[in-house]
């Protein structure tokens, strides 16, 4: 068989799952993160801080909680990812 | 000559992660997200560790393309001649050819013509090279064209400020994963020449892994290259194809890094400069109104597909001259007149200088830029 078959559509399902579903946790972290009176996102008074403005935080405590969540998921993700393919490309030695 | 062949590989190494820089960097340092010369250091020091990562592509170059039979050092460093020119030529053009397909078309060309095409593992090459070659840039320009698309339908009631601000972070990130997928795939490229080299003269055992110092003086040379930086075709990638946003930024990166790490993992030594590419075209069709130049695109594949033949033809000359004139004093001329070649494409780059102060002017069509550009904030 010339074309691993196999191969390649676990390249593309772990592809689409490392390549693009981390970057949207990652955005959703960022969007959480954003909720709060700061930014004027969910503000409960009138702070509208323009749509210019490039402050992150918005101040919302659960928005803060579930952007380290989000955050802890990508980062772990990559680091367990880093470790697979470290354990891949080193099988042990055959004497 | 074993050492003569070891330092052209090395300067192949070198010329890799020169030529190369632009597939981890260039969408960072067009989104302004990092300093031109923050990148390069960065990528550089990624490139060393990720050399050391995997070591299934090396495996894949030192036995799975040619009968290591057959191999010669002449062989070898004729092949990696043949490498060398077509990667410098490619740099001179700033077209982002793949370094890859440099190598490995170099290195049978020189065995066909040695010891003609029955030596060349066909279906190796087929299986673990073209086809790879084929499926990974439409791979990447998927998963990117879903992750653009994800990434600013859930931004897309922040605002503008903070979503720029945010994704250059997440740029960060995922360019530097980018650097180290790129030493696990094309780091390893070398060393699987250096082992065939050594397989070849007899140090090692046939089917050896890379020995340890071979690996390090590998990633020593890359991330040095990588440092260096190719300016040009780091400004072909940014600014020549699509206009990038540093959302789009991070999506393709972020497949780029999942469609190398993976392939690498699997032995396939795939061209990283394809999959950035097929990344970048991928964020321009995921999101809306988004263009993408496709005569930049077509130039790109022109030169990759003519990458392994004429790597393959300069790396069979290499090898009819060196044989022609025989032993060590034959793969000495070759490389003379490697040196003499890369001196004079060096010395035609200066005519359209670009570096890190001009590397990302407006796009007007070529890859100098047409009028001294303003120097970005380093």
């Amino acid at each position: 068989m010339w074309i691993n078959l196999s191969a390649l559509w676990k390249i593309v399902v772990f592809g689409l799952i490392a390549g693009a579903g981390l970057p949207a946790i990652f955005a959703g972290g960022l969007y959480a993160l954003s909720w709060g009176p700061r930014t004027g996102k969910l503000a409960t008074a009138g702070a509208d801080a323009g749509d210019d403005s490039d402050v992150l935080v918005g101040g919302n405590v659960l928005g803060m909680v579930l952007a380290a969540i989000a955050f802890l998921i990508v980062l772990a993700a990559i680091g367990w990812g880093i470790y697979e393919v470290y354990q891949i490309g080193h099988p042990p030695v055959k004497k | 000559m074993l050492v003569l062949v070891v330092i052209t590989a090395l300067c192949f190494d070198f010329t890799n992660g020169f030529h190369d820089t632009g597939n981890a960097m260039a969408t960072s340092i067009a989104t302004g997200a990092l300093g031109p010369r923050t990148a390069v250091a960065i990528s550089g020091a990624l490139n060393f560790v990720g050399a050391f990562l995997s070591l299934a592509v090396a495996a894949t170059i030192a036995s799975g393309l040619v009968d290591t039979k057959v191999v010669t050092l002449t062989v070898v460093a004729a092949g990696l001649a043949g490498g060398i020119i077509w990667n410098l030529v490619t740099w001179l053009f700033g077209i982002p050819s793949s370094s890859s397909h440099a190598l490995i078309g170099g290195v049978i060309g020189s065995v066909m013509a040695a010891s003609g095409g029955s030596a060349v593992l066909w279906k190796g090459l087929v299986s673990k090279v073209v086809l790879p070659a084929v499926f990974s840039p439409i791979i990447a320009a998927l998963v990117a064209a879903a992750g653009t698309y994800l990434l600013y339908r859930i931004s897309r009631s922040m605002t503008e400020g903070a979503r720029k601000h945010g994704f250059r972070i997440g740029q960060i990130g995922s360019a530097c994963m980018v650097s180290l997928a790129h030493g696990t795939n094309d780091a390893q490229k070398t060393m699987g020449v250096i082992t065939l080299a050594l397989i070849a003269n007899g140090t090692l055992a046939a089917k050896s892994n890379a020995p340890i110092w071979v690996i390090v003086c590998c990633a020593l040379a890359i991330s040095l290259g990588t440092y260096i930086g190719g300016w040009r075709v780091i400004r072909t990638l940014g600014k020549g194809l699509v206009e990038i946003e540093s959302p789009q930024g991070m999506a393709a990166e972020s497949a780029s890094a999942a469609v190398i790490l993976l392939s690498s993992s699997f032995g396939y030594s795939l061209s990283t400069t394809h999959v950035a590419t097929g990344s970048i075209i991928g964020t321009g069709l995921g999101k809306k109104g988004a263009k993408v130049r496709w005569n930049v695109a077509g130039r790109m594949a022109t030169a990759w597909i003519f990458t392994l033949p004429s790597a393959a033809i300069v790396g069979a000359a290499a090898e009819a001259l060196a044989h022609g004139i025989g032993g060590t004093l034959g793969v000495v001329v070759d490389l003379i007149l490697l040196a003499a070649l890369a001196g004079f494409i060096y010395y035609r780059s200066r005519g359209s200088k670009v570096d890190h102060n001009n590397v990302n002017a407006e796009w007007t069509g070529g890859v100098a830029p047409s009028e001294p550009a303003e120097p970005v904030a380093a």
